[in-house]
């Protein structure tokens, strides 16, 4: 059976998420995707960024790196030596795509622009990914996405009316990024096999971030309001909340019609609910809200979040238990899709990674092999896909052309 | 030169866990056909809405992400409507649709019966879990998904509620991997000339948002939790680490990092802090040079993050997000949807585009496309064929 993406090739020249990411998707559905590192300042989620394999410090041992880069094959080039750029171009040469995401302007400094590798591959799909794009005031400012995520008004649309704003765990906003870029480079792929362009991709990880805030953005635009976080209600359902379980485990409930509601308090055990006049109608349940959500936690503390959920749902009623990063891994919906796939790491022992959320019926993607320890690949690549004899390999490596 | 996928049809029967995924098709050029229920989509009664004088006003969410596209109604209730529904799939490049798992199978419309009259169809069912798993059935709506997708469980205080962001972001995740499924199909067609369904669950396109935090738990069996203001895991001493800081007019976004970025913020600010007097000797002292983050105890990073949030209370966020950009430092102001609409940068690659609503008397500023492809922005079309 052919793979979705067979025959394409990309190389990426980055690091962290927001570039890797999509390579590593495109990796899952078979296209062959190079990593080009440097030796000398490898990748930072392998050198200072937890966790780490038993918590061992070691450019091989990071669990951060190994995420976003399964499926793909590990290279080094020096590419402040010539012939180390020499070999950047000729990998690109023979690739389709390029995804890059230095700051703007550094991969031309390096001789690696869109026009210096158009001129060797005319058809070439080159993406540039940066926080705030290429052009622009800020275009230069450097940034990681755990705080991009408050630039584009999530930090600000989380959390307690009336508390602080909350931290989004992660890069949150690279994820984002890592979706839009993909979908940008299969684009201009499909463009490229259709009319033999190229294209060159500006993606700025803030705007993509904004895609998601685009209807409180249209809403300022519209009537002025400026949206705020509200905690975990809805302006439309009610009940609409986190509740507390025994053992300390969370379960959401909402109800998004008056039929819910009855059927709620029905499988709740509470019908009193139902004829108090504080909760008759959505407006007296909208102006009680806090003390309903107070009754409901008073009844949901003796519960267990997971029996819970299976009892709600079964009484078609919107319910779910939270779940914990180790929960995601006994998940059986997600164990059904099977979205994490082991495999055996030189350094790491058996681990496991993330397939992403669509699957294909016909041609399905998998995790096809571990994260590529530094410079793993080189041999395979320079030498049998790009024909260096091993002599010229041996000389270039003694000059420091892999370094 | 020509837009990316312009010589592409779409046919969109989604509902909103789908909106997503049409909108950006049509933002690189497809030809998208929306397809809603008889009376409308019922997102369009949705608050916040745009007010059109003597039209019915327009709910928001759906006009945010429903441009791009033009529009039909169509009962699929009716045999005329599911008639009329199967031939357009027959000239369709994708199909994308969100009914309930084995709808679209019970209406004698799935995928093995439209393929036959069109076998190169791409059809993208988005649900909340799959087309199957034990939770295929459930009900979800934005909350349910971002519990069981491990999102809430990272934000909020310490061992209190697990939080949502407050607008409903699931949608989005999986309306986004949604398109990405679409054209790595199309990828297959390419080559092949055939097509496939492609099986879209929400849940875990929701959780991308957690990024590597379950590895973690893969690795070294730690169980990342929330932690409020704070960010943990950057230490191998488990120390909290402050992300969010009061400021003068609300809050900014400040992470002490190392690397040579993080080193190059820490000396800035520090010169920036004893500019108004507020450097502690001892913190102008600090070697930056070898200043790394993974070694520090709670105490060290305590005693550093004292008298940076003393500073930060007398910054304001214009002023901070100015000083950041000028002096190539790490942060940024916790902004509003108001800032947002008045961000320099923003406004210097012309992301926003005025776009005039039929029925409205003046432009709306939308948000752009969501990336440049050879220096031109993804434009914004109003809808077309709109009663």
């Amino acid at each position: 059976m052919q793979d979705a993406l067979e025959g394409v090739t990309g190389v990426e020249f980055g690091s962290f998420a927001a570039g890797p990411g999509i390579g590593k998707y495109l990796a899952n559905f078979g296209a062959r995707v190079i990593h080009v590192e440097s030796a000398q300042r490898p990748d930072g989620l392998r050198t200072h960024y937890p966790p780490f394999k038993d918590d061992k410090v070691g450019l091989n041992r990071a669990g951060a790196f190994a995420f976003w880069n399964d499926s793909k094959y590990g290279v080094t080039l020096n590419l402040k030596h010539a012939q180390g750029l020499e070999l950047a171009h000729r990998l690109v040469e023979k690739s389709d795509f390029v995804i890059e995401n230095m700051r703007p302007g550094v991969m031309a400094r390096l001789g690696l622009g869109y026009r210096q590798l158009r001129e060797r591959n005319p058809r070439l799909v080159l993406l540039s990914t940066s926080n705030m794009g290429q052009t622009g005031p800020y275009a230069d400012h450097p940034g990681f996405g755990s705080q991009l995520s408050s630039l584009s008004g999530f930090s600000e649309l989380i959390g307690r009316a009336d508390g602080p704003p909350l931290f989004i765990y992660g890069p949150f906003i690279d994820l984002i990024a890592v979706a839009f870029g993909g979908i940008a480079v299969l684009a201009a792929l499909d463009h490229q096999r259709r009319t033999g362009e190229g294209a060159h991709i500006d993606l700025s990880q803030y705007e993509a971030g904004l895609q998601f805030v685009t209807a409180p953005l249209l809403e300022y635009a519209a009537n002025g309001k400026v949206a705020r976080r509200n905690g975990n209600r809805d302006p439309v359902a009610i009940p609409h909340g986190c509740y507390p379980c025994r053992e300390g485990c969370w379960c959401v409930i909402s109800c998004w019609d008056e039929e819910e509601w009855q059927r709620f308090c029905i499988a709740a055990g509470l019908p009193a609910l139902s004829k108090d006049p504080r909760f008759s109608e959505v407006s007296e349940r909208r102006a009680h809200e806090t003390e309903l959500n107070d009754l409901i936690s008073q009844w949901t503390r003796e519960e267990d979040a997971e029996k819970l959920m299976h009892r709600l749902q079964a009484s078609r009623i919107h319910a779910a238990a939270v779940r914990s990063m180790r929960e995601l891994f006994s998940d059986p919906q997600v164990a059904s899709r099977q979205v994490w796939q082991k495999q055996s790491h030189p350094e790491m022992g058996e681990h496991h990674y993330r397939m992403g959320s669509f699957q294909l019926a016909e041609t399905p993607g998998r995790v096809r092999k571990p994260a590529p320890c530094l410079g793993e690949h080189n041999e395979e690549i320079f030498c049998d896909w790009l024909g260096l004899a091993p002599e010229r390999y041996r000389e270039l490596e003694g000059q420091g052309v892999f370094s | 030169m020509t837009m990316l996928l312009e010589s592409y049809r779409v046919l969109d029967a989604t509902g909103p866990l789908g909106f997503l995924t049409g909108r950006i098709l049509g933002d690189l050029g497809a030809e998208v056909t929306k397809i809603e229920p008889p009376g409308g989509d019922p997102s369009r009664k949705w608050l916040p809405q745009l007010s059109l004088g003597n039209r019915p006003a327009e709910g928001l969410f759906w006009l945010a992400f429903n441009v791009n596209k033009r529009e039909i109604q169509l009962d699929l209730e009716t045999e005329a409507g599911r008639d009329r529904f199967r031939s357009l799939a027959k000239e369709t490049d994708f199909l994308l649709e969100t009914f309930p798992p084995g709808k679209l199978d019970a209406w004698g419309l799935g995928y093995r019966v439209l393929s036959e009259d069109n076998p190169g169809l791409i059809l993208v069912s988005i649900t909340p879990f799959g087309q199957e798993g034990p939770y295929r059935d459930f009900l979800a709506s934005d909350l349910e998904i971002m519990a069981l997708a491990g999102v809430m469980s990272l934000a909020g205080d310490e061992g209190a509620e697990p939080m949502r962001v407050t607008l409903p972001s699931a949608p989005l995740w999986a309306g986004v991997e949604a398109a990405m499924g679409a054209l790595t199909a199309l990828a297959y067609r390419s080559s092949t000339g055939r097509g496939q369904q492609v099986d879209v669950s929400a849940q875990v396109a929701a959780m991308a948002a957690v990024a590597h935090a379950p590895i973690y738990w893969d690795l070294n069996r730690v169980n990342p939790e929330r932690t409020g203001i704070y960010m943990t895991g950057r230490t191998l001493t488990g120390a909290r680490m402050r992300v969010l800081w009061p400021c003068q007019d609300g809050w900014i976004n400040f992470i002490i990092y190392g690397g040579p970025a993080g080193r190059h913020t820490n000396r800035e600010l520090v010169v920036w802090m004893d500019e108004r007097d507020m450097a502690p000797d001892w913190l102008k002292q600090m070697d930056w040079s070898t200043f790394t983050v993974p070694e520090l105890t709670q105490e060290e990073i305590d005693r550093l993050e004292a008298p940076i949030g003393s500073f930060f209370a007398t910054v304001t966020k214009r002023e901070f997000y100015e000083r950041v950009m000028d002096r190539g430092m790490l942060g940024y102001p916790v902004a509003t949807v108001k800032e947002i609409h008045e961000d320099p940068q923003l406004e210097g690659r012309n992301f926003w585009q005025n776009v005039r609503i039929p029925g409205s008397d003046s432009d709306l500023r939308f948000p752009g496309g969501f990336t440049i492809v050879n220096g031109k922005r993804l434009p914004i079309r109003v809808p077309e064929g709109r009663e």
